[in-house]
């Protein structure tokens, strides 16, 4: 049985494929009939086609797995049907994160030097005195083209009338991208056909854009600076990404171990053939662990006096310690102001409206209204520490209003969305399924952002939780240019 | 190249290969026991003894019993000689490593490891070890075979050849020190006449049997073995051949000092001695001090190339 898209209804979320009624949009007309014309066992063939390509791919995430007294790698979930966005769309979105972007370094540049914007009002200074991602060992230092986040993971919603908008910037280690990658290679195995009809965006220009802004950052002018991708090493859950990322770049993947930093400040990789000079650090490493000497001191994962070579201008890291005080649910609340601040701009892609609890009014707000609202702690991710109002018991709407009461600068409230849908393969039929989206944005001596990102879907049925840690999938994500086809 | 991967890939090789050493020792031991009388049957002790493992056996054991040797050396995990140990350390080593050996290479260890680990309730009775103890030992020689053939013959591979060349140089030399012993103590009556038997057995440990035959053609006898498993410049598992293939790639490396003289030394003393006049306790003597040199080789090995050890 093929099919019908008649029966086929999102409502009363947005549907990325299907206008009402079962009518695809424009950009995705050839891709609903195409699918159509499968029935429920090929649609089945093509998916075990796409989980035997992942595996042989050796396209992983890794999980902690309390048997095994280890982690494991598990096989990357993905879903075959591909989310496809309009090319005119999407500029309007690359110019929007494009514009967050530079307002976000130019706030964080200005934080750790006069910090004009809390002198000026804007920003209340009891936020930064808070902030756990403020780095005071940052205070005065002026990295190489004044960027300090060269690259930033977002993550995009689009609410039931289909607006986009920003749920938060990843501005410390964000990952994701080397999936982006992968899934569409998936997709050339499993779809071929259908690239005939479609010719989306590439994407695998990354990996060269990315060593590019890498190393545009090296502190001294050299035909071939040497970059390098610092790893926690095999039990991070985004070990695979670091391995892809430096195989892709061509740069020796390392961790803390093999780095050390000379009387000359000066960084080095122990290699077998002696010391040699690095210049570029790739660091996936949060700042927390990235210096014993700077930072925790029982860090096991990093490298000694790399803040003192960073400070001495001997090293680039990117990101630059210190960039993730912008990456934070409570500064996000912010950001609207930051860029009319820096840039006197109006945003171009709108916040999700956000109550800060720091404020009496929108703290009685949030109070008021626990059951309807989603409630998040400044600094966790992954979906951590959140409270879903309209799915949580009474008795976890007490523990948060607590919370809150308590340690009020540490939360902020936002209206449960209606996230977006795309039509996605359960079992063998296709059923609207929620989706987020995770641009990357890299910033060097110009501003780039991938095309389309990697679109993370949940699986279940109404979920709104589409992380992989817990149960998310991923799709395909194509920017397709509807007004050059023929 | 990494100092770390270079490490790694070094110890990916000695755990493969010990992993491989160890169920050769104990698929021979097992078919020497079904030859030999029980009254002069040396048991499983020596097993304990090659491995180095005696006294942690004892600490976790009473009984030096077919059942307890064969489980403390297939699955211990508290012996790190054990198989499956010597596995899951090995795919701990590639799993860091990754991006620089072929993608099969991984996949090969780890479904040897995963297999291994899933199928362990065979390979401890008796009869379903021996094709649990093969399939270790023809996986360790898939792998050597794909390393051969698609990995590029660069410093990563030249680490890889030492490791496993040096961790076979020293399982052959432990394997002579043990079995030589056993049968000297008593060189008369009933013993004597199954010293043949024995002396196989040593041979056939390091499936040199067959290679021993066409080389030497003589009977097989306590010195000439000695002089092949020592001297032989055509069998690939004799310390003279493990070491000559390590200097050849050490000087493939580079030209640490230390390392090759090292190794200058170990082979002169192989090529120099004199086996028949090594009587039981000298060869004891000859063989502790080998170990000794293959321990500073190591030593220099590590000291010239990997990651210095954290203070």
């Amino acid at each position: 049985m093929s099919t019908n898209w008649q029966n086929y209804n999102s409502a009363p979320a947005y549907d990325e494929l299907i206008s009402e009624h079962g009518v695809p949009r424009l950009e995705s007309k050839n891709l609903v009939q195409y699918l159509a014309t499968m029935d429920q066992q090929e649609l089945a063939a093509r998916q075990a086609a796409a989980e035997v390509a992942i595996k042989e791919m050796g396209i992983t995430f890794t999980v902690y797995n309390q048997e095994e007294g280890g982690t494991i790698d598990r096989s990357w979930p993905f879903d075959i049907i591909p989310r496809i966005i309009a090319k005119s769309e999407w500029e309007r979105v690359e110019a929007g994160l494009k514009q967050r972007v530079h307002a976000l370094n130019l706030f964080i540049d200005d934080l750790y030097h006069a910090s004009h914007i809390v002198k000026d009002g804007v920003f209340p200074a009891e936020i930064l005195a808070d902030s756990v991602n403020f780095r005071p060992q940052c205070i005065g230092i002026s990295p190489p083209l004044g960027i300090w986040a060269h690259i930033c993971g977002s993550d995009l919603i689009r609410d039931a009338d289909g607006t986009f908008y920003v749920l938060e910037d990843n501005l410390r280690v964000p990952s994701g991208v080397s999936y982006m990658l992968e899934n569409r290679l998936v997709t050339k195995r499993v779809f071929p056909e259908l690239f005939e009809d479609y010719a989306p965006l590439p994407v695998d220009d990354y990996p060269s854009q990315l060593f590019d802004t890498l190393a545009a950052l090296s502190p001294h002018k050299s035909e071939h600076p040497v970059v390098v991708v610092l790893t926690p090493g095999i039990y991070n859950s985004a070990y695979f990404e670091h391995s892809y990322l430096a195989q892709q770049m061509g740069c020796e993947l390392v961790e803390g171990r093999d780095l050390v930093v000379g009387e000359d400040d000066v960084v080095y990789m122990r290699t077998v053939r002696g010391l040699q000079r690095v210049d570029v650090i790739y660091r996936r490493i949060d700042d927390m662990f990235m210096d014993p000497e700077a930072f925790r001191p029982d860090s096991l994962l990093g490298v000694k006096g790399l803040m003192r070579s960073w400070k001495a201008g001997k090293v680039a890291l990117a990101n630059a310690p210190g960039a993730g005080v912008a990456d934070d649910k409570v500064v996000y609340a912010f950001v609207p102001q930051i860029i009319k601040y820096y840039l006197d701009q109006d945003p171009i892609i709108p916040n999700v409206p956000t109550f800060r609890c720091l404020y009496q009014d929108e703290r009685d707000h949030v109070l008021a209204n626990l059951d309807k609202l989603v409630v998040k702690p400044a600094n966790e991710s992954g979906g951590y520490g959140m409270l879903m109002g309209p799915y949580s018991t009474k008795a976890e709407r007490e523990r948060f209003a607590e919370q809150i009461q308590q340690n009020p600068r540490n939360y902020i409230g936002q209206p449960t969305l209606q996230l977006s849908t795309v039509p996605t393969l359960v079992q063998g039929l296709i059923e609207p399924r929620h989706v987020d989206l995770r641009p990357f944005i890299l910033s060097g001596d110009r501003r780039q952002v991938t095309t389309g990102g990697l679109t993370r879907v949940a699986l279940r049925k109404g979920s709104l939780v589409v992380n992989s840690s817990q149960g998310g999938g991923s799709k395909d994500t194509w920017i397709v240019d509807v007004s050059s086809k023929t | 190249m990494l100092s770390r991967v270079a490490e790694n890939i070094y110890w990916m090789a000695r755990h493969i290969e010990r992993a491989e050493n160890t169920a050769r020792l104990i698929k021979v031991n097992t078919f020497l026991l079904l030859d030999l009388p029980k009254r002069i049957a040396p048991g499983w002790v020596p097993l304990l003894i090659i491995t180095g493992a005696e006294e942690l056996f004892h600490k976790r054991y009473k009984d030096t019993g077919e059942r307890q040797v064969t489980k403390f050396l297939i699955a211990d995990s508290d012996n790190p000689g054990a198989i499956l140990p010597s596995l899951l350390a090995a795919r701990e080593n590639c799993r860091t490593i990754r991006d620089i050996v072929p993608r099969e290479v991984w996949e090969l260890i780890n479904e040897l490891y995963l297999q291994s680990r899933d199928n362990l309730n065979q390979g401890l009775t008796k009869n379903g070890r021996h094709s649990y103890l093969n399939r270790v030992i023809t996986s360790s020689q898939t792998l050597a075979g794909l390393l051969a053939g698609t990995m590029n013959h660069d410093v990563d591979y030249h680490f890889m050849c030492i490791g496993r060349s040096l961790e076979r140089a020293d399982m052959t030399s432990r394997i002579i020190d043990v079995r030589s012993a056993d049968m000297l103590p008593d060189q008369t009556g009933e013993s004597k006449a199954y010293d043949n038997i024995q002396w196989m057995g040593i041979l056939k440990s390091l499936t040199a049997y067959q290679m021993y035959r066409r080389s030497m053609q003589v009977r097989i006898h306590r010195n000439p073995v000695l002089r092949f498993l020592f001297q032989s410049q055509e069998f690939p598992r004799s310390v003279l051949h493990c070491i000559q293939e390590v200097e050849n790639r050490v000087k493939q490396i580079g030209t640490d000092r230390a390392t090759l003289q090292v190794l200058e030394h170990i082979k002169i003393n192989l090529l120099d001695v004199d086996i028949k006049n090594l009587d039981h306790a000298s060869l004891h003597t000859y063989v502790d001090n080998l170990q000794l040199d293959l321990i500073r080789l190591h030593n220099f090995l590590a000291q010239a190339y990997f990651l210095p050890v954290e203070e």
